[in-house]
């Protein structure tokens, strides 16, 4: 008998001679926490197209399933197409491993791609899904509006309360946030100004400036940028868990239209509030401009508001506003329609909140670019 | 009818909790449970429990709702911290383990969660391989066969291996639940309403795997239950939750037991139809 070759470690096998036989002899502890160690050495021995005659367990201590699979596999490379016998082993061993050989396992990888097939596929997949979402979307976006006519025409149906409850959660609790962030950018904004025209000597237009790109751009569009980020995405998440917990179906099942009940009364409160919410804005902004003014260019804020009246015109606080109520429709019909897109798994709550809010700005952003075309066509 | 005894000298008055019949007390102890307290804030929910699991029995755990079953379940597996008392699993105090020794022990239990409790972002295969990663260091083809193995071993189809928890029906589920409990071989399977919600063909068929896993595989195994069909087929013993504390018997003790809930559980119509289906 010769050791030809030994694995040491908790898991071993070795090479035996014994009465004209090639053995494999087996011990240690063959478990999922020792096998990591043996894939190596295995891969060794089995390498070199050696052969044996059987494997032999009279030296294994422990064994659990994985180890087993293990040991299968190995009389299995041994023998030439069929597997060796396995000697000498414990019954609790013979047993598991009587058991993992019933078992019927099949390993079916994924069929896998060439990395040129894979990206096509991906920018074909990805083309089709985005010119799908959009269909989706303005499909939706017809679908809430017929509720919404049909709704109109009977106010009963209308959800005061929930509409109420949403107008608080939406304006009244945005209304810290919005007026610091925008007061911040006001500040910063005519402080840049300042800086930037006064080498030209004309640092008094610095309230131009801050007027104008306050009242028709900074302020709707902040405003709608947070409301996207807080709101829209507190209505994907809100619908999505209902979704989640089959809420959605339940009522459906009862007769009541989700469109009515969930996205309706979102849709309202956020048009509703948005404007007052970019108004609060505006204003903040303006007195961020005040403050920035006052301190370097020596303004008082009596004589600052006298030049912005002078100055800005009425109709650019309008422009402003007007695109507010759309911009609320975009993020309010987004969000809700990303959450009854949920299905099945928490995971996708987080994925689609995560869209809903990258779509809905990015929707503001291109209809804000549109209005600008529009504006400066109509010549406002 | 048998007189019960004290299962082990409590330090405080109150009921104690009983052990009917003649417990398996030649094996040894797995699940070693002395004077445990457990409460949510004033709610008492546990009080002088005592309760010994020996290796290779299957004990039922069962109790009317807000008994605390599932509460004791998640107790002896760490996840809830109990007020006062002992926790023995394998002998080792899971009180007082910390850093490597818990991992290691947390190695030899399985956990079966209602619903699988499957992480929803991986593929059964992966969730299979999220203990074995943790705690073994397989290499990737031998990750890959033990996972197959496990898929095979609880009866699923092969292609479910890549399936994504939600594409699975809630049988298949609480299937790949148990593959990923039994990842690393433990020899102790804790499972939380193992049948809640399958179709009783369903149920019975994962009762049955049950059973045969535990034979095979030698294993240890505690489960919290409502289905009476479970515990005739496969547990050994039934812990019974009273009054804050256990009763512990074979099912013909239980029956024997003079206790209003008890008597209302097990001789009820579903207790007695599902009796006479196990004779």
């Amino acid at each position: 008998m010769s050791a030809a070759e030994r694995i040491s470690g908790d898991a071993w096998c070795e090479r035996i001679q014994s009465k004209g036989r090639a053995i494999v002899g087996v011990g240690g502890r063959w478990t999922v926490f020792t096998l990591g160690r043996l894939e190596k050495p295995l891969d060794a021995m089995l390498g070199r197209g050696q052969r044996a005659d059987a494997v032999d367990l009279s030296a294994l201590e422990e064994l659990d399933t994985a180890g087993a699979a293990e040991i299968l596999r190995l009389a299995k490379s041994l023998g030439k197409g069929t597997a060796v016998p396995i000697e000498n082993a414990r019954d609790t061993h013979a047993h598991l491993i009587d058991l993992v050989a019933r078992q019927k396992v099949v390993r079916e990888k994924p069929q896998g791609q060439s990395w040129i097939v894979a990206q096509l596929t991906l920018i074909g997949e990805t083309s089709i899904g985005i010119a799908l979402q959009a269909a989706n979307l303005l499909a939706f976006f017809g679908e809430t509006l017929v509720v919404m006519g049909s709704v109109l025409l009977s106010p009963r149906r209308l959800r005061t309360k929930a509409i109420a409850n949403l107008m608080e959660e939406v304006w009244l609790r945005a209304l810290p946030i919005v007026g610091t962030l925008v007061f911040l950018i006001g500040v910063v904004l005519a402080y840049q100004g300042i800086e930037q025209l006064r080498r030209f000597g004309a640092q008094a237009f610095t309230v131009d400036m801050v007027g104008l790109s306050v009242l028709r751009e900074i302020g709707v569009l902040l405003t709608a940028i947070i409301v996207a980020g807080r709101s829209g995405s507190a209505f994907t998440a809100q619908i999505g868990t209902m979704r989640v917990n089959l809420e959605v179906d339940a009522m459906s099942t009862m007769g009541l239209h989700p469109i009515e009940v969930l996205v309706l009364p979102r849709i309202i409160a956020l048009v509703i509030t948005m404007p007052l919410l970019t108004f609060f804005a505006n204003i903040m902004g303006l007195l961020g401009g005040a403050l920035a003014s006052s301190i370097f260019l020596d303004f008082t804020l009596g004589q600052y508001f006298d030049r912005l009246q002078e100055v800005v015109d009425i109709k650019h606080f309008w422009v402003g506003m007007v695109k507010a109520p759309v911009f609320a429709f975009v993020i309010a019909v987004v969000g809700c329609y990303e959450g009854l897109q949920v299905s099945g798994s928490a995971e996708s709550v987080g994925r689609l909140t995560t869209k809903a809010v990258v779509e809905s700005i990015f929707l503001v952003i291109i209809l804000d670019a549109a209005f600008s075309i529009l504006f400066v066509s109509m010549g406002i | 009818m048998k007189f019960p005894r004290p299962a082990a000298p409590d330090d405080e008055d109150g009921p104690r909790s009983l052990v009917l019949g003649q417990p398996p007390q030649d094996r040894p102890v797995v699940i070693h449970i002395r004077n445990l307290k457990t409460k949510f804030g004033t709610k008492v929910i546990h009080h002088h429990l005592a309760l010994d699991v020996f290796r290779g029995e299957v004990m039922g755990l069962v109790g009317g709702s807000g008994t605390g079953k599932s509460v004791l379940l998640r107790t002896i597996i760490g996840l809830i911290h109990q007020k006062k008392g002992v926790i023995e699993v394998f002998g080792q105090n899971t009180d007082t383990l910390n850093g490597a020794a818990r991992r290691r022990l947390q190695s030899r239990w399985g956990v079966l969660f209602q619903d699988g409790a499957l992480f929803s972002s991986l593929t059964v295969a992966e969730n299979i391989q999220v203990p074995l990663r943790e705690h073994t260091r397989l290499t990737p083809r031998q990750l890959d066969e033990v996972a197959a193995l496990k898929v095979a071993m609880v009866g699923l189809p092969p292609d479910a291996a890549h399936k994504y928890p939600s594409e699975l029906s809630g049988g298949m589920r609480k299937r790949a639940g148990l593959a990923r409990a039994l990842a690393l071989d433990p020899p102790l399977l804790f499972l939380d309403e193992p049948t809640a919600g399958l179709d009783p063909i369903g149920a019975a068929a994962f009762d049955q795997l049950v059973r045969d896993l535990q034979r095979n595989l030698g294993l240890t195994v505690l489960m919290v239950t409502h289905d009476l069909d479970s515990l005739n087929a496969i547990c050994d013993r039934i812990a019974v939750l009273l009054d804050k504390r256990v009763v512990v018997g074979a099912m013909p003790e239980l029956l024997e037991f003079d206790h209003p809930w008890v008597r209302e559980y097990f001789h009820g119509p579903r207790g007695r139809a599902a009796r006479s289906e196990a004779v």
